[in-house]
């Protein structure tokens, strides 16, 4: 008798990633419609999709809610730029530099903060991830530039490139093997460690390892008392996490190659929390899904400004105008913030369980019928 | 008694300035049912979590199988073999039933730390058996693929018990088994410890109901404000009359 998928609820993995793959590499068809398919924008949703693809195998298996992983993709960018300034600009050796210092963090990080659980872990990553920041801001300046932020410069030693051809004039971009990783390049780049990515998730849910994390957060009372030592098994789910957030970070850098200290404030560690906990935690599509909707809302929200608010409300009497897009004002542009804030509310009340949540019940509902 | 499967002595324990248990000794014989009983508050619970590294007494030792069992960790001691059914079913409610019967049997296996990332479920077919073998042996075969926090407090109970039963424990710990149960969950876990008694394994139970404790148990300790008063038989037990008024209120006609 072997196993029965059904019963185990397990995901068929070729299946499902050749439909994933496909989803991702056709993205600038498909968002097309939207306006959504251009370089930039299908950067950021891969690579943040890495981001929070890696928070999910923390937050999403075991429960530990870290507020701190910014610090990870804080680390990845500074590495991969200082990679590209002192050995290549080639990426490859950027991100795997990225991943193993950001990687080396986690275990510090981790090492101290998983000695508690609950809100006591939450808030050891974020005083270690404020403290992070504060030192890439103040005394680290030497590694980090300070305020200005790491940036390449013609000066750079560049050790292997030198090796093989001279500095060209100006600053030289990223590349892989002579490939160029900006625009389209750039995306098909990030898509296809997107989907390495995910493929490394989806094995870790199926897996005994990811069934021990899932019990973690269902009863860690019960997992010692079942022989289990946990401690270890969170410390692999926290390197992991953090070395996806690394990955993250240095392609932040592949793609534009600087690295300042804002990458690892607290409100960049918040926002992977709301990315992973909008599309559902826990489960394996949900947390992209939050990555798409917040920064495609981002997009199209900071950039409206009172001009276009005008043009848009022009059809209401000239009296009220003004007051409408005062009020409206007050959510586009800088303030998308409160509109997020809004959108994460009304998702956490009524579908605690993320859009994803969402989708289960639609389809149930069809399923019942039938 | 240089030799005994498992020991138990000279175990104290104070909370503040209660005394919990009071220079208790005892030792189980391989293969044995040995029941543990006695009122509220006699420290029963208190002896278990001093076995299971859950607390720490003052002073005494546990041996188990020759090793000391004091100052391991709950998942050391449940490596070396003992295993523990709690008063409150302890099971991992967000996860479906044949999920909780197989994550001990992967504690088992890679219990102290092994990344197997790479291995799906869908591959461990010789634990996924034996889930299922054990999880019908216990009547829950049906309801499998549910999530064991919808369960009835009694199929709980039993769960736990299936969880605790395929890790093949050379010593099991069942924390009033039958506590909260209808008579009829109560037979059927009856029969089901028969069965298990038939397979050798070692057992220690602490009870109150005296009809499950009279038909399983090879030796009885009457534990009362934390120290042992009588030992014995069941059926020395049940004639003695120190335990009848400690314990049976000297009421009950044995």
């Amino acid at each position: 008798m072997s196993p029965d998928k059904k019963i185990l609820r397990l995901n068929n993995i070729w299946l499902t990633m050749l439909l994933f793959s496909l989803g991702v590499l056709t993205m600038p068809w498909w968002l097309e419609p939207i306006g959504a398919a251009y370089p930039d924008l299908l950067q950021k949703f891969a690579i943040f999709g890495i981001f929070a693809i890696g928070y999910n195998i923390l937050f999403g298996l075991t429960g530990y809610l870290s507020f701190g992983h910014a610090t990870f993709l804080g680390v990845g960018s500074y590495t991969a730029v200082w990679s590209f300034k002192l050995l290549s600009m080639n990426v490859l050796p950027a991100i795997v530099l990225s991943m193993l210092f950001a990687g080396f963090f986690a275990f510090l990080i981790g090492y101290v903060s998983l000695r508690r659980s609950g809100i006591y872990f939450s808030i050891l990553t974020l005083a270690f991830a404020q403290m992070s920041y504060n030192l890439a801001y103040s005394v680290l300046t030497p590694i980090t530039n300070g305020e200005t932020g790491l940036q390449l410069s013609k000066q750079d030693p560049r050790i292997f490139d030198r090796l093989f051809f001279e500095a060209g004039e100006g600053l030289p971009s990223t590349t892989l093997f002579g490939l160029d990783m900006n625009g389209y390049q750039g995306f098909y780049f990030c898509a296809v460690l997107l989907i390495i990515a995910f493929f490394i998730s989806l094995k870790i849910f199926n897996s005994p390892f990811g069934l021990s994390l899932r019990a973690i957060k269902s009863n860690q009372t019960r997992m010692s008392y079942t022989g289990y030592h946990t401690r270890p098994y969170l410390m692999a789910a926290f390197i992991i996490s953090g070395m996806y957030a690394g990955l993250a970070g240095g392609l932040l850098a592949v793609t534009d190659p600087l690295a300042g200290a804002e990458r690892m404030q607290w409100t960049a560690s918040g926002e992977v929390v709301l990315m992973t906990i909008l599309g559902g935690v826990g489960t394996l599509l949900g947390p992209l899904l939050g990555v798409g909707i917040i920064k495609y809302l981002e997009n199209i929200f900071s950039s409206v400004n009172s001009q276009t608010l005008h043009e848009f409300f022009a059809f209401l009497p000239d009296s009220i105008v003004t007051l409408v897009v005062n009020f409206t004002g007050l959510f586009v542009g800088e303030g998308w913030h409160l509109t997020l804030g809004l959108l994460f509310m009304i998702i956490v009340i009524f579908l605690p369980g993320g859009l994803m949540q969402g989708f289960e019940k639609i389809k149930n509902r069809f399923t019942d019928k039938a | 008694m240089e030799n005994s499967f498992f020991q138990i002595q000279g175990v104290n324990k104070t909370f503040g300035g209660l005394i919990a248990l009071d220079n208790v000794n005892l030792s189980v014989e391989q293969g044995t049912v040995h029941a543990i009983i006695g009122p509220n508050g006699a420290g029963k619970s208190t002896l278990l979590n001093c076995c299971i590294g859950k607390l720490k007494p003052d002073t005494g030792t546990v041996t188990f199988d020759g090793r000391n069992v004091i100052g391991k960790t709950a998942y050391e001691i449940n490596q070396i073999g003992i295993a523990r059914v709690f008063q409150t079913p302890e099971i991992f409610p967000e996860l479906s039933l044949i999920k909780n019967v197989m994550i001990p049997a992967f504690a088992k296996r890679d219990g102290q730390f092994k990344i197997n990332w790479f291995k799906s479920l869908i591959d461990e077919d010789a634990i996924y058996e034996e889930a299922v073998k054990i999880l019908d042996d216990f009547g829950l075969k049906e309801q499998m693929r549910h999530h064991a926090g919808n369960m009835s407090r009694g199929d709980k109970r039993r769960l736990e018990l299936a969880m605790s039963l395929i890790q093949h424990p050379k010593l099991l710990l069942l924390d009033e088994p039958t506590a909260g149960m209808a008579r009829h969950d109560t037979n059927k876990t009856i029969e089901t410890l028969k069965k298990i008694k038939k397979s050798g394994m070692t057992k220690i139970i602490i009870e109150h109901d005296m009809h499950v404790v009279f038909s399983l148990a090879d030796k009885i300790s009457v534990l009362a404000q934390g120290a042992i008063i009588a030992e014995g038989t069941p059926d020395e037990i049940k004639g003695n009359p120190v335990v009848q008024e400690a314990y049976l209120g000297g009421t009950e006609d044995a």
